[in-house]
């Protein structure tokens, strides 16, 4: 009862002040979605349980260091060796706050794995180094690749100032599009190593591994543009493997993917379209099935 | 000459006492002072080695841009930062002190394989020898993460082999290392010691052991599958092949979950033995300790997948391994108020030992608080792979593992040379070395949550101020280690002769029965222990 409490006190602190922790530069964002949110929520509420265990256990330490000097005279007590009484509560209330913060997080977790439902389903395929993203059923897929501007700068001793380059490392050629307030359903594989698709705004991060295929999802109430990066080492360019998803209205989103389904019936008109080659595992069944 | 003939005397006298001469004193080893100096010099040696690569590192990451490396060389400087950090300074400074203390602590003459002693260190330099080599073979250095993920390991040029058996070499060695410290403890221990009145130095490191016996060979049959996959066409992780690269990281991790803790519990041990000394008052709690530090140990080997909350394991084995991460929490509070039980009502004194043992307690500490958020695998999803947790396992591993390191030095070190060291110049190196691993690693949570994953480059514009102001914090630190090195050749070289109990405190322990320096071979009689 009183972790939900707590959990919703710390979600509509977060809710508060969304201005405040967007684009910080120290914290995570509350983000887009409503899982980023609750994960904002979670996080700041283990923050704060930090800070009040900070506060008592340091505040003792330093308390000792300043008032037991041996300069200032004091003398040690022999005979303070042990005590099960206090050596049982200590044990106890740290269980307690681990209960207590466990629950919310397992109520979060479980919403996260929630996949079912989905409204749009993306294929996401990591390659070294670049994003490829196929829309299942809508016959449109592309490349996603550092923009050239970005690309040309980050050269070894490009003599390029970054400042000036618009999105440093965060920009790319094709973004993904996606329409607002839609359950979208991300399908994650790797083509060469592994890779991990990572979008902080939507709380989303899972990785892209060969022979396997991911499942993760996002629901955007807000549209925009939110970035992302790989996040685990892929070999050289690792660092140079922007994500970019736009998000934009419904009837944006169903014309910008009309004109791409145009694009593509004129363009591969007996040509193949690239698919990659990813098997499903007996493991990526089980997660599928969850 | 006139060496020789006081060096005969001396030998006449002291007949226990007699040291062999030359190279062969160190080439042919069996002491274990001699073993346990080599090892503290070659861990020391291997801290710059290692820091040298940090900097380059923090260079490069000073301002956003490639300025002064190469992408790919800058994945072989963060690999090889790792394996030589963790397998090359940390483990080895602890067997280090392991030789050094253990025998003196339980009042043995020496440890019990004192020529497999001789084996496991010698073959470190060669192990290192070998990874460190093939920074100069095609295609560069290991560049795959110390963490060795297929398929990326799998794509490494030449230096893949050398990567595997510096890590098959740097296994065996820790294993002989494990196996003498539990004979010696088991078998040698003075009449009268029970397990219950063990030194929690010697009590950690016994843990320590079994941990690294248990998970060496673990870590041995995970790179061996890479190296078969690799030449011999085996499919243990290639997909293509039916194999399954997910395994490897399970495998890795249930080497590498215990491991963490190889890391920090003889750091924990040498704390609860400078807390009370400078505290002048007992351990808090001695059996408590014990057993939380069994009890880390034994969820060691059931957290492992929190590492990998990402991978897509099925809901019910996140929630397992969140729930058991979380656990681990409570032993290790029990040990954080111990100490700080340990400090109340005592009569305290802030030699450098000591300002070393509180800044572990403080900044292991806050190593913990990030840990704790860790573990919550909703909020992981978004720390997994950042700075966040880079600059989460650097707070336990440098101010908290190599802290504790300094403070066993500065504690032990006028047992060893018999001198003492330069207090002034101790604590200079204490706190210009404790501001500046704050400066360095604190703004890197900032980092993490703003959005910068760790093992890259070269960052967007965003990310530069932290950036410069965690360089500058590593600059600091990396050169005020040069103090370090001083106070130890200083001591090394001479000064005030330490007493037998070296202190101005009553120090409990064998060590501090013997003369300083410890006599060559530490007890050729067992004392009375009651």
């Amino acid at each position: 009862m009183l972790n939900r409490k707590v959990a919703t006190v710390m979600t509509s602190l977060a809710a508060a002040a969304p201005t405040l922790a967007y684009e910080s530069t120290y914290n995570l964002p509350v983000g887009a979605t409503d899982v980023s949110a609750r994960v904002y929520g979670l996080h700041m509420m283990m923050f704060w349980v930090c800070i009040a265990i900070a506060i008592v256990v340091f505040g003792v330490m330093i308390y000792s260091i300043v008032k037991f000097r041996r300069s200032k005279g004091a003398v040690a007590d022999q005979t303070l060796l042990h005590s099960t009484k206090v050596e049982i509560v200590w044990t106890l209330i740290p269980v307690l706050i681990l209960i207590a913060t466990a629950i919310p997080a397992a109520r979060t977790l479980i919403v996260m794995e929630d996949t079912r439902n989905s409204e749009l389903s993306i294929k996401v395929t990591g390659y070294q180094w670049k994003w490829h993203y196929e829309y299942i059923g809508k016959g449109v897929n592309f490349y996603s690749s550092l923009a050239a501007d970005s690309n040309e700068a980050r050269q070894l001793k490009s003599g390029i100032d970054p400042h000036g380059v618009k999105d440093y490392l965060l920009n790319v050629d094709n973004p993904v599009v996606v329409p607002v307030n839609t359950k979208i359903r991300v399908l994650l594989t790797g083509n060469d190593v592994i890779h991990s698709w990572w979008v902080p705004d939507f709380a989303v991060k899972k990785d892209a591994i060969p022979g396997f295929i991911n499942e993760a999802w996002f629901k955007s109430n807000k549209v925009g543009r939110f970035t992302g990066q790989c996040t685990e080492l892929c070999g050289r360019d690792h660092g140079f493997m922007p994500i970019v998803v736009e998000v934009r209205s419904k009837e944006d989103f169903a014309k910008w993917l009309a004109d791409k389904q145009a694009a593509a019936k004129a363009a591969t008109s007996g040509e193949v379209a690239p698919t990659a080659t990813a098997m499903t595992t007996p493991a990526a069944a089980t997660t599928a099935a969850l | 000459m006139a060496h020789a003939d006081t060096h005969a005397l001396h030998a006449a006298d002291h007949h226990d006492d007699h040291k062999p001469h030359g190279i062969g004193r160190w080439l042919f080893a069996t002491n274990h002072k001699d073993i346990g100096t080599m090892y503290m010099v070659f861990a020391l040696i291997m801290f710059f080695i290692g820091g040298a690569m940090a900097m380059v590192i923090r260079l490069e990451l000073f301002k956003p841009g490639m300025q002064f490396v190469d992408p790919g060389f800058y994945n072989s400087l963060v690999t090889s930062h790792a394996l030589v950090m963790i397998f090359g300074a940390v483990m080895p400074a602890f067997v280090g002190l392991a030789n050094w203390m253990i025998p003196l602590q339980i009042g043995a003459p020496d440890m019990a394989l004192p020529r497999m002693n001789n084996y496991s260190f010698w073959i470190l330099p060669f192990a290192f020898t070998l990874l460190l080599s093939s920074f100069f073979t095609a295609g560069g250095g290991p560049a795959g993460g110390w963490t060795l993920y297929p398929p990326l390991s799998l794509q490494a040029g030449d230096s893949f082999p050398l990567t595997i058996f510096a890590i098959h070499m740097m296994g065996a060695s820790s294993i002989m290392g494990a196996i003498n410290v539990i004979v010696t403890i088991m078998n040698m221990r003075a009449p009268g010691m029970t397990l219950l009145k063990l030194p929690l130095f010697c009590w950690t490191w016994l843990i320590t052991a079994y941990l690294l016996i248990a998970v060496m060979p673990v870590l041995a049959g995970a790179v061996t599958m890479l190296l078969t996959d690799h030449y011999f066409g085996t499919s243990f992780f290639n997909p293509a092949g039916g194999g399954d690269p997910v395994m490897f990281q399970h495998i890795f991790w249930f080497f590498g979950h215990p491991e963490v803790y190889i890391l920090i519990l003889p750091a924990f041990g040498i704390v609860s033995e400078i807390i009370p000394t400078f505290s002048r008052k007992p351990l808090f709690g001695y059996d408590a300790m014990v057993y939380a530090t069994a009890s880390i140990a034994f969820l060691s080997f059931i957290v492992w997948a929190h590492h990998m909350f990402t991978v897509g394991m099925p809901l019910a084995g996140q929630m397992f391994f969140m729930m058991s991460t979380m656990l681990i929490a409570v032993p290790t509070g029990v040990k954080v108020f111990n100490w700080t039980t340990t400090m109340w009502k005592g009569s305290l004194s802030f030699e450098p030992p000591m300002l070393f043992a509180l800044a572990f307690l403080f900044l292991f500490t806050i190593g913990g608080f990030s840990g704790l958020m860790l573990a919550i695998a909703p909020a992981d999803y978004q720390y997994q792979d950042t700075y966040f947790v880079v600059a989460h396992f650097h707070y336990v591993l440098v101010p908290g593992a190599v802290f504790a390191i300094m403070a066993g030095v500065y504690y032990w070190l006028p047992k060893w040379t018999g001198h003492m060291y330069s207090m002034t110049l101790a604590k200079w190196h204490f706190w210009v070395s404790t501001i500046s691993v704050n400066v360095l690693f604190f703004p890197q949570h900032f980092l993490g949550l703003a959005g910068m994953p760790r093992r890259i480059p070269d960052y967007n514009v965003q990310f530069t101020d932290w950036n410069m102001v965690s360089s500058i914090g590593g600059f600091v630190f990396g050169l005020s280690q040069l103090l370090f090195v001083a106070v130890i050749i200083q001591s090394a070289r001479g000064g005030p002769k330490a007493t037998a109990k070296v202190w101005d405190a009553e120090p409990l322990g064998l060590e501090w029965t013997v003369p300083s320096p410890a006599p060559y071979h530490s007890f050729s009689d067992a004392p009375e222990v009651h």
